[in-house]
C-alpha cells in the first residue's frame, strides 16, 4: 500500500467517522438529556437523503438555487419537522419505560419508510455533488482526492465544533446541561423544560437530516439506508458510552478507522469487523469508554 | 412474598379463580388449535402452523423479557442460526432424522445464545437493547457477505426431516402435530420453569436487581442461563420454521423480525405466558389484514404504515396488552378496585 493510497483511506476513514458522529451525537445527546431511546433517528438521516434528491428540482424551480439552497431549505424543513414531532409524539415519551420508547420509535420507523414510500417511491437514487466542489485534490503524484468528501468533513467538524460551542460556552447550553441533570429543579427555577427539550430534539434532527442530506452525493439514496446507520449509531453508542459526546466521538472515528480498512484488508469480513470490536470492547468496558457528560 | 406478575398457583385456599380462568382459557386455546384442522382447509392448516411457530419464537423471548426483565432486541439472530443449523446441517439428498437433526439445531442456537449473552449480559438497561441489536445484525452480515449463508438467495432444504418411518414433517398434517406438540411443550416447559426456584429468581431480577445481589445472588449466572435457554427455544422455532418453508434467507435473522417478535409478545401481555400466544395470533392475523388487497386495494403493498400505526396505538393505549383488556374494561366501568364486592382486586 503507498503513502498516497493510505492517505487516501485514513481521508475516508475520517470522513465516515465524522459523519456517523453527526448522526451518533444527536442520538446520544436525546438519550443523555431527555432520557429517550429514538430508534427512529436513523430515519430522520434517510429523510435528509432524499429531501435532497427530491428538494433538487423543486428549489431549483422556485429559489432558482443549486445545492446550497437545498441544503438551508432542508435544514429550515427538519427543525420544523423536528419541533413538530417532539410536541406531537416524543413528549409524551419522556414519561415512559425504555421499552415502550422502543417500541413507539419502532412503530415510528415503519410509518416514515411506508411515507417516503408513498411519496416519493422506493427507487435508488444519486445525487450530484455540487459544480464548485465537485473536482478533486492532487495527492502526491498518480492520486487524487474528491474535494466534495472533505466538504463533508469540514461540514462535520465544523457542526461539532458549533455544538461545543454551543454547550459549554452559551446559556442556553448550560440550561440544556442542567435540564439533563436535573429537570425538576430547572423547571421550579422558572425556565420552560419544555421548549428547552423541543429545541434540543428539533436540532438533533436537523443534525441527523443535514448529515443525510450532506452524505447523499457520496453514498446512495437507497430505502434501507435509515437502518443500516441507526444500528451502526448503536454501535457508536455502545462504544462510546452513553450520553457521552467525547464518546461517540472517539468511537466514531474508531469505528470509520476499522470499517474503512476493513473494507480494503478483508472484504468479506468488513460487515463483520465493527460488530467484533464492539465485543472486544465490551468485554474491557461494560458501560463503554466514557461515562455521561 | 409474591414477587411480580407470576403469583404462585393457590394461595393457602387453592388456585384462586383468577388462576382457574386462565388455566382454562389456556386449555381452551390448545384444544381449539388440536381441532383445527378438522375445520380448515389445507391455507387454514398452513397459516396455523406459521402462527404456532411465531408463537414459540415469542414465548422464547417472553421468558427473557417478561420472565426476567431482559429487553432483547436481537431474538431473530438466535431464529436465525436454528433455521439455517437444519438446513446447514441436513443431508442433500436423504431425509434426515429429527431425532438428532432437533436437539442439534436447538444447541447450535443455545450455544450462540451463550456467547452473545457472556458479553451482553453484563451491561444493564438501554446498552443491553443495543447490544443484543448489534450481535444480532453481525450473526446477519455473517450469513449475508459469506458463502456460509448462502448469500441473500439463502439456501433450500431439499428433503424435510423424519422421526423413523412414520412422521413425515414434510405433510402438512404430521408437520402441524409436531409443531402443536412443540408449542405445548414449550408452554407447560416454561410454566413450571416460571414456578421453579430458577423462575424465581430471574422474577427477582426483573423487579429488582440490586436487591437480589444484595441478598447474596450472582444475578450473572441466572440472567445468563435465562438467556441460553431462551436462545434455544428461539432456534426451537427456527427449525420448524425451516422445516415448513423448506428456504432459509438472512432475512430470518433481520432486526426487523427481532422487533416483529417483541411486538407480539407487547401486543399480547407481557408477563404472562399467554399473551405470548395471543400476540403471535393477534399479530399474524393483523399482518393479514394489512396486506390483504380486498379491503385495502394498492395500500396493501404498503402494509406496514399499518402496522407501525398499531404498534404505536397499542403501546399507548393498551399498557398491560390484549390479556389484559378484561381487567382494564373492568376497571374502566367499575371503578379502581375493580370488582364488584371490593374485596382482593385482581391477582
Amino acid at each position: 500500500m503507498t503513502l498516497a493510497t493510505f492517505l487516501i483511506q485514513c481521508l475516508n476513514a475520517l470522513q465516515y467517522g465524522l459523519l456517523l458522529f453527526l448522526v451518533a451525537s444527536g442520538l446520544t445527546l436525546i438519550f443523555g438529556i431527555m432520557g429517550v431511546i429514538n430508534l427512529a433517528h436513523g430515519s430522520f438521516y434517510m429523510i435528509g437523503a432524499y429531501m435532497a434528491y427530491a428538494l433538487a428540482p423543486f428549489v431549483g424551480a422556485t429559489f432558482g438555487g443549486g445545492f446550497f439552497a437545498t441544503l438551508a431549505v432542508g435544514l429550515v424543513l427538519a427543525v420544523l419537522f423536528g419541533y413538530l414531532l417532539e410536541w406531537a409524539f416524543f413528549s409524551f415519551l419522556y414519561e415512559r419505560e425504555h421499552l415502550q420508547q422502543v417500541l413507539m420509535t419502532y412503530g415510528l420507523i415503519l410509518v416514515f419508510e411506508e411515507l417516503r414510500s408513498l411519496i416519493v417511491g422506493d427507487d435508488v437514487h444519486g445525487v450530484a455533488p455540487p459544480p464548485l466542489l465537485a473536482g478533486t485534490l492532487p495527492l502526491g503524484e498518480l492520486m487524487t482526492y474528491p474535494v466534495y468528501r472533505l466538504f463533508i468533513s469540514g461540514v462535520c467538524l465544523a457542526l461539532a465544533l458549533g455544538m461545543y460551542f454551543v454547550f459549554t460556552r452559551t446559556r442556553l447550553g448550560m440550561m440544556i446541561r442542567a435540564g439533563s441533570t436535573n429537570r425538576e429543579m430547572v423547571q421550579s427555577l422558572g425556565i420552560d423544560i419544555k421548549f428547552l427539550y423541543r429545541v434540543v430534539f428539533a436540532a438533533g434532527v436537523a443534525i441527523a437530516v443535514l448529515a443525510g442530506m450532506v452524505a447523499a452525493p457520496v453514498s446512495s439514496v437507497y430505502p434501507g439506508m435509515g437502518g443500516t446507520v441507526l444500528i451502526i449509531c448503536f454501535v457508536v453508542v455502545v462504544i462510546g458510552g452513553i450520553g457521552s459526546i467525547r464518546g461517540a466521538l472517539l468511537a466514531s472515528l474508531l469505528i470509520g478507522v476499522v470499517d474503512t480498512f476493513g473494507k480494503v484488508f478483508v472484504p468479506q469480513a468488513a460487515g463483520v469487523l465493527v460488530y467484533v470490536l464492539m465485543a472486544l470492547i465490551l468485554l474491557w468496558k461494560p458501560d463503554g469508554l466514557f461515562k455521561a457528560g | 412474598m409474591a414477587l411480580g406478575a407470576q403469583a404462585p398457583w393457590g394461595g393457602p385456599a387453592g388456585p384462586s379463580p383468577m388462576d382457574r380462568s386462565k388455566l382454562l382459557f389456556v386449555a381452551l386455546a390448545f384444544g381449539a388449535l388440536a381441532l383445527w384442522p378438522l375445520a380448515a382447509g389445507n391455507y387454514g392448516i398452513d397459516l396455523v402452523t406459521k402462527i404456532m411457530i411465531y408463537a414459540v419464537f415469542a414465548l422464547s423471548l417472553e421468558l427473557l423479557v417478561g420472565g426476567t426483565g431482559l429487553v432483547c432486541f436481537g431474538q431473530a439472530a438466535f431464529f436465525g442460526v436454528g433455521a439455517y443449523a437444519t438446513v446447514l446441517l441436513s443431508p442433500a439428498d436423504a431425509a434426515a432424522s429429527v431425532l438428532w437433526l432437533l436437539p442439534a439445531c436447538i444447541l447450535l442456537a443455545a450455544l450462540y445464545a451463550l456467547a452473545v449473552g457472556a458479553l451482553s449480559v453484563r451491561t444493564r438497561g438501554v446498552y443491553f437493547i443495543m447490544v443484543t441489536l448489534a450481535f444480532a445484525q453481525m450473526a446477519y452480515y455473517v450469513v449475508h457477505d459469506t458463502p456460509l449463508g448462502g448469500g441473500t438467495d439463502g439456501i433450500y432444504l431439499n428433503a424435510r426431516p423424519v422421526i423413523g418411518g412414520w412422521l413425515d414433517l414434510g405433510k402438512p398434517l404430521p408437520l402441524y402435530g409436531f409443531t402443536l406438540a412443540c408449542l405445548a411443550g414449550v408452554f407447560v416447559g416454561l410454566a413450571l420453569l416460571l414456578r421453579s426456584r430458577l423462575g424465581r429468581a430471574l422474577a427477582g431480577i426483573r423487579v429488582n436487581e440490586q436487591r437480589m445481589r444484595a441478598t447474596g445472588f450472582s444475578t450473572y449466572p441466572y440472567k445468563l442461563a435465562a438467556f441460553t435457554v431462551s436462545g434455544g427455544i428461539a432456534g426451537l422455532a427456527g427449525f420448524l420454521f425451516a422445516v415448513k418453508d423448506g428456504l432459509v434467507n438472512p432475512e430470518l435473522m433481520s432486526w426487523h423480525l427481532s422487533g416483529a417478535v417483541l411486538i407480539m409478545i407487547i401486543l399480547g401481555g407481557l408477563g404472562h405466558l399467554r399473551g405470548a400466544l395471543v400476540g403471535a395470533f393477534a399479530f399474524a392475523l393483523l399482518q393479514e389484514l394489512f396486506k390483504s388487497e380486498a379491503i385495502f386495494g394498492t395500500f396493501a403493498k404498503h402494509w406496514l404504515l399499518g402496522l407501525g400505526l398499531t404498534i404505536i396505538a397499542s403501546v399507548a393505549l393498551l399498557p398491560r396488552g390484549l390479556v389484559g383488556v378484561p381487567a382494564q374494561l373492568r376497571e374502566r366501568l367499575l371503578g379502581r378496585r375493580g370488582t364488584l364486592r371490593g374485596t382482593r382486586g385482581g391477582a
